[in-house]
């Protein structure tokens, strides 16, 4: 499946959108004009990554201060310590596709935040 | 350096030891921690954990098959630092041991303030640690009557809990107004109005006298006569850095152990980080004791450059203080410093919904933001302040 997000032309460098997908996609533009997608929700409590801070290839929860590297969507510091999934994204024609990544079954309850 | 002591497994304890291999030390790397437990989150357990919400397990701060390359040292306090040349320092520890160490990374935090005579009565607490956190959480669940001591951030976060665990509460606060110390006397008024939205009632402008009981507690009586009939209390008035143990080491000690903008004491090969350490602030001109999450997660990689780089190093400047608190399903968010401010606007929202941001200037220049449940505005905000003063520093 091959969502689309947006024109790139609009979505300026330093900025995030989200994709009100389930569950939902947060789709990174650096500053260094890269196009990076991974999953909106903290995986230590229930945050939009999209609002965060996003600072070179790593975004910081506007919430609790986890951050997450965009690139593997690995945990680069606590309180998180599970990883969030990250998505293929495409640029066609000046607009921003993103490719979902599979949900694995048993991973998508939550163990540690609130529901 | 053949040999660096942490002394203090919590946070920034923990910060510093990552930052020390992160930043390529290899050599030896001794944690010490006064508590038998594995580095833990705290800011669950005014929340969630007291709720019942999470377990434990959920605390750890640790990632799974995390491996520092550490000798732990848990469950045994420092006692004292004996301070020799650059080379080669002793940390003291209670169980007559010492730990030979040629850089210290001092970490041992703040303990809550207590009231006199509480020591003596069940059902009065402080909140700090794990084992604060377990003992109220049993007794929460008792029910009943809850006054807390203190409109703090602490006390406001354990009332909003305990209401939602349907207790009676009441938040009693000697200043006229809460958290005007952190917001402001405007600010902190209207985000203590959360409070009195959630049915918790709160007395302001009164000290408390007495814990009255036999066994047990059973009251709270005010400095104006009133008397709070209480099931359980809650003592929330803020807390003193872990320093006495430092006394006599030659270290500089004023609330806290005193250092300059990276973290260096006094004393060479000896740093000190998170709510113990009172680092000197540029954009204050003082020294300031920062006890937020945020700054023991962040300071510590800091303090480690300057410890490795033998006092040398010029490090970057932090990020301007930020803390957090959840209320009531409320998110209130704070970055810079308020005391600085001469006016405070909101820019966006409106009080009497509980959503606003709002913006504190000092010369027309923005020196601290507030949100409360503006999560996306305030961190464009709290950006635009990091990257104001990072411009003013350089």
């Amino acid at each position: 499946m091959k969502i689309p997000v947006c024109r790139l032309a609009d979505l300026p460098r330093g900025e995030a959108c989200r994709l009100d997908s389930d569950p939902p996609i947060a789709v990174f533009h650096t500053e260094a004009g890269e196009v990076y997608a991974i999953d909106d929700t903290c995986t230590h409590q229930d945050a939009s990554l999209s609002d965060g801070w996003l600072e070179g290839c790593e975004v910081e929860c506007p919430l609790h201060a986890s951050k997450f590297d965009l690139r593997s969507g690995s945990v680069d510091s606590p309180p998180a310590k599970r990883p969030v999934r990250t998505h293929q994204v495409l640029v066609e024609d000046g607009t921003v596709y993103v490719l979902p990544t599979p949900a694995p079954r048993a991973a998508v309850h939550r163990v540690d935040g609130r529901t | 350096m053949k040999t660096v002591a942490v002394v203090g497994a919590s946070l920034a304890g923990l910060s510093a030891a990552r930052s020390l291999r992160e930043q390529g030390y290899d050599g030896r790397l001794v944690l010490i921690g006064g508590e038998p437990h594995r580095p833990y989150d705290r800011p669950p357990l005014s929340k969630e954990f007291l709720a019942g919400e999470i377990d434990e397990d959920a605390l750890a701060l640790e990632a799974e098959g995390e491996d520092l390359a550490a000798v732990w040292e848990l469950g045994v306090r420092a006692i004292g630092i004996d301070t020799g040349s650059w080379a080669e320092h002793h940390v003291r520890l209670a169980d007559g041991r010492s730990v030979r160490a040629h850089g210290i990374v001092i970490a041992t935090g703040a303990a809550a303030r207590t009231l006199p005579g509480s020591e003596r009565l069940d059902g009065v607490h402080v909140l700090r640690t794990l084992d604060d956190a377990r003992a109220l959480r049993a007794d929460l669940a008792r029910g009943g009557r809850l006054v807390v001591v203190g409109g703090g951030f602490i006390g406001a976060e354990v009332a909003s809990t305990a209401r939602r665990l349907g207790l009676e509460v009441t938040v009693v606060e000697a200043a006229p107004t809460p958290l005007a110390g952190p917001l402001g006397r405007e600010m902190g008024s209207l985000v203590s109005r959360l409070h009195a939205d959630h049915g918790v009632r709160l007395l302001c402008g009164t000290g408390v006298r007495a814990l009255a009981g036999t066994g047990r507690v059973e009251a709270v009586v005010l400095d104006d006569g009133r008397r709070l009939d209480a099931d359980t209390v809650v003592v929330g008035v803020g807390a003193r850095p872990c320093t006495d143990w430092l006394a006599g080491s030659g270290l500089d000690l004023d609330d806290g152990v005193r250092c300059d903008a990276a973290g260096r004491t006094s004393i060479p090969g000896i740093v000190a980080v998170g709510d113990c350490a009172a680092w000197y602030e540029p954009a204050v001109g003082a020294h300031r004791r920062v006890e937020h999450w945020t700054g023991a997660r962040e300071r510590p990689a800091t303090a480690v450059a300057a410890l490795l780089s033998g006092g040398q190093g010029v490090p970057e400047a932090p990020r301007p203080p930020y803390f957090w608190s959840d209320q009531y399903g409320s998110r209130i968010q704070f970055a810079g410093y308020a005391a600085q401010a001469d006016s405070v606007t909101l820019e966006e929202g409106a009080a009497a919904d509980r959503s606003f941001l709002a913006v504190y200037r000092s010369a027309g220049r923005p020196v601290a933001v507030l949100g409360l449940n503006q999560t996306r505005l305030f961190t464009r905000w709290r950006r635009r302040l990091a990257t104001a003063e990072a411009r003013t520093a350089g």
